[in-house]
């Protein structure tokens, strides 16, 4: 994601946001990794790290694969050294996660629209914040569609958030979400802006109604602009368990989704999830946050997440 | 909601209610369905593991193994623990202390707690007859205090107004005190979303509990939460002397897995389920009532009540009148009968509390009704002239492509609605003449085996 600024691996910035990468899944690594202190290689260990993985939210279909591919691979290369078992562990998950990494180029249109959609809470409204500051630290003017015309002060929300960094918001009092985006990719051409985000309100997946509504503004972008969204993201809160999943499933059949957000994965959240998903519907991570500073939100590597769950 | 859960299970209760006998081997399968079931609802492993292990040994103990029907007996000790898991009976709010009675609201980001403080409000207003003032500590999100000024409006009730720069004890002291002086008799402070991790945010959450003495501090807990949710729990369960949880957005196709997991690890009674977005959506979570949904038994108590609550009495006593006389039934009723099941929160919210197999039918059935449904169904009565809508026998054709223009929709539409209206009308006949037995003969069919 972002590949062209990826950071080269040993610049201190990358460091840091290893380190808190680390942090935030620290709760996990220490019940996964944790495991493989032992001397040998046995049933007790496989079924520690079967319950492990199902604490971590990897859900019960990703788990089984995951064991049983791993003692197939133990029993094929007969390690009998658990550090090395932790070792094919990481190689399994990198392995699992590596198509869940995807570049995408803002510049490839102007203005470059990104739709976001999620369920309630998994905050959305925040993460198109820290989007914003990312892809303005690299250069790109970014625009603001509050196209959450429905929960109570989201639209104040959103507003004060560019007020505090600077980026121009396009709001309505009222009316229709589809109608406020369309008005920001029109300003935005406007304006020569590089990035339209735009917000929608939060729906669970059953709404249906609600989801026929997100279609419509698809639609609605569409018209506003040739081959815009050039970009659908869900948004998903890492403290969700298999539901995540479900989610996943629903905007994707709903949107056509080209990518994932990722947010909370602070400390207390588990991050498993994330192997779920890459089994039963991989659609690409783009970012990942680790916590609440503005900061703390990034693209997602598969190495780094696979290190940092089980080292 | 609960779908998943649910369809999993009454999988399992299908296949081993027809067992004659049960064996060790029979009871281990299922006991596996139901281990994988409650994983993915979400339900914590330690949680899952000490559920198994109590309905092995009830299952495999006398009480099961000596019924007539093992089956039968099988589920219900599943139905029984499941009963026990969430807590066995319903647990109210306490606010019986010196006015005014203070509730504190906390949980972690995005969970929902302003939502539910604005629906705990209205509940409280609305069905218990208080006053409540709310409040928002909320000092970090942005808009987070405009948001409960909105809610608090819409539910009609009185907002104590904060801003950014204040800190959380002063604004909650400050809005105790006006409620003294203006004679609102509850509280509700909502606080910011916080992780249990953050000691500096749980300290103020802690300084905020000793600042104002709170009868009722409630965690607000997303049913949609995974593994983690009981780390939760207990991390806020020691930093706070929790006295009741409110499970929210069960109405997503999540499972409530925390549900189960929350009230085993914290101890502490669930007193509330937050289903939608509307404030209407609050109601008392009911563990017996709950464990029968899971089952998929439905849950024809909670549908009752909920018909009681969204039905206005002297709407339904006209209805009412209608009905013995079997006539005057007209399109006009027809119309009101929709508002009201609208007012109970839609055909989806009634579904829901049905029995699985019942759910299932209704979704196959060749013209499933849905909330759009009914919505065009209005559409096309508001077309109609007050004539029109009490003799319907007077839309003919050219009335009809009016009709149909008004409420744009096609002529086939407006055929169906008179239809069906037909239909119901001669129903009603029926039951003028007695026919109630023969019409509850008919529906037996489709209403759960009643225990």
């Amino acid at each position: 994601m972002f590949g062209f600024l990826r950071k080269s691996k040993d610049s201190p910035e990358s460091a840091s946001w290893l380190a808190r990468l680390r942090e935030g899944l620290r709760r996990t690594r220490a019940s996964v990794g944790g495991l493989f202190g032992g001397a040998k290689v046995d049933e007790a260990l496989f079924e520690d790290l079967e319950a492990a993985l199902l604490q971590a939210d990897a859900g019960v279909e990703a788990t089984q694969a995951l064991v049983t591919a791993l003692r197939a691979r133990a029993r094929r290369e007969r390690i009998e050294d658990p550090a090395a078992l932790q070792k094919a562990l990481e190689a399994e998950l990198e392995a699992l996660l590596a198509p869940l990494e995807r570049d995408v180029d803002p510049r490839a249109a102007k203005p470059f629209v990104i739709m976001i959609a999620g369920v309630n809470g998994a905050g959305k409204t925040t993460s198109i914040g820290k989007i914003a500051k990312f892809l303005r630290t690299e250069g790109f003017s970014v625009l603001l569609a509050a196209g959450d015309t429905f929960r109570a002060a989201a639209r104040e929300q959103l507003v004060a958030w560019g007020e505090r960094n600077g980026v121009p918001v396009i709001a309505q009092e009222g009316g229709d979400a589809a109608a406020v985006i369309f008005d920001a990719i029109q300003a935005a051409r406007a304006r020569g802006i590089d990035v339209v985000l735009a917000d929608t309100a939060g729906r669970l997946p059953t709404q249906l109604h609600l989801m026929e509504e997100l279609k419509k503004v698809k639609r609605v972008i569409a018209k506003a602009q040739d081959g815009a969204p050039h970009e659908v993201w869900v948004v998903l809160d890492a403290n969700t368990g298999q539901n995540a999943l479900a989610q996943v499933k629903a905007f994707d059949d709903a949107l056509g989704l080209t990518g994932l957000i990722l947010t909370k994965l602070d400390g207390t959240a588990k991050g498993g999830v994330v192997a779920a998903i890459a089994r039963n519907r991989p659609v690409p991570l783009v970012f990942i946050g680790v916590g609440e500073g503005i900061d703390d939100l990034r693209p997602f590597v598969a190495a780094d997440f696979a290190r940092a769950l089980v080292e | 909601m609960l779908e998943n859960l649910t369809q999993r299970l009454a999988k399992v209760v299908k296949t081993v209610r027809g067992e004659a006998r049960l064996t060790e081997s029979n009871v281990a399968d299922a006991l596996r369905e139901v281990r994988v079931a409650l994983l993915e609802a979400d339900v914590a492993l330690p949680v899952v593991r000490e559920f198994i292990a109590r309905v092995k040994e009830k299952a495999l103990g006398e009480e099961v193994v000596g019924s007539l029907t093992p089956g039968q007996a099988f589920v219900g000790v599943v139905h029984r623990e499941l009963v026990h898991l969430m807590g066995d009976a319903n647990e109210d709010l306490d606010l019986a202390v010196a006015p005014p009675a203070v509730v504190l609201m906390a949980g972690l980001q995005g969970s929902g707690k302003t939502t539910t403080t604005g629906k705990l409000a209205r509940l409280l207003k609305e069905e218990r007859r208080r006053k409540p003032l709310v409040v928002s500590c909320d000092v970090y999100r942005p808009a987070a205090i405009a948001q409960l000024r909105t809610l608090a409006a819409q539910a009609g009730v009185d907002f104590f107004p904060s801003h950014e720069g204040q800190k959380p004890a002063e604004i909650a002291l400050a809005a105790v005190d006006w409620a003294r002086k203006h004679y609102n008799d509850v509280v509700l402070v909502d606080t910011a979303g916080r992780l249990a991790i953050d000691e500096a945010m749980m300290a103020e959450i802690r300084e905020l509990h000793a600042a104002v003495h709170p009868v009722e501090t409630l965690f607000v807990v997303d049913s949609m939460q995974g593994q983690d949710a009981v780390n939760v729990a207990r991390a806020f369960n020691e930093a706070l002397p929790l006295t009741g949880v409110v499970l929210t957005k069960l109405d997503g196709d999540a499972r409530g897995g925390a549900a189960l997991s929350v009230r085993q690890v914290t101890g502490k009674p669930i007193k509330f389920a937050g289903v939608g977005e509307k404030l209407g959506g609050l109601e008392p979570f009911h563990p017996e009532r709950m464990a029968s949904r899971i089952l998929g038994m439905g849950d024809i108590v909670s549908l009752v009540e909920e018909a009681k609550k969204g039905i206005d009495e002297a709407e339904a006593r006209k209805l009412a009148e209608k009905f013995k006389k079997g006539k005057g039934f007209d399109l006009e009723d027809f119309k009101a009968q929709i508002q009201q099941m609208k007012k109970m929160g839609g055909l989806g919210a009634l579904l829901d509390k049905l029995p699985a197999h019942v759910q299932q039918a209704a979704a196959q059935s060749p013209q499933a009704m849905d909330d759009r449904a009914l919505r065009r169904i209005e559409g096309i009565i508001n077309s109609m002239t007050p004539g029109e809508r009490a003799r319907p026998e007077l839309i003919k054709a050219s009335r009809k492509r009016r009709i149909a223009a008004g409420a744009g929709v096609p002529v086939q539409e407006v055929n169906r609605l008179l239809n069906q209206f037909g239909e119901m009308q001669k129903m009603m006949k029926q039951v003028q003449r007695g026919g109630v037995a023969k019409m509850m003969r008919a529906m037996k069919g489709v209403l759960p085996r009643m225990r």
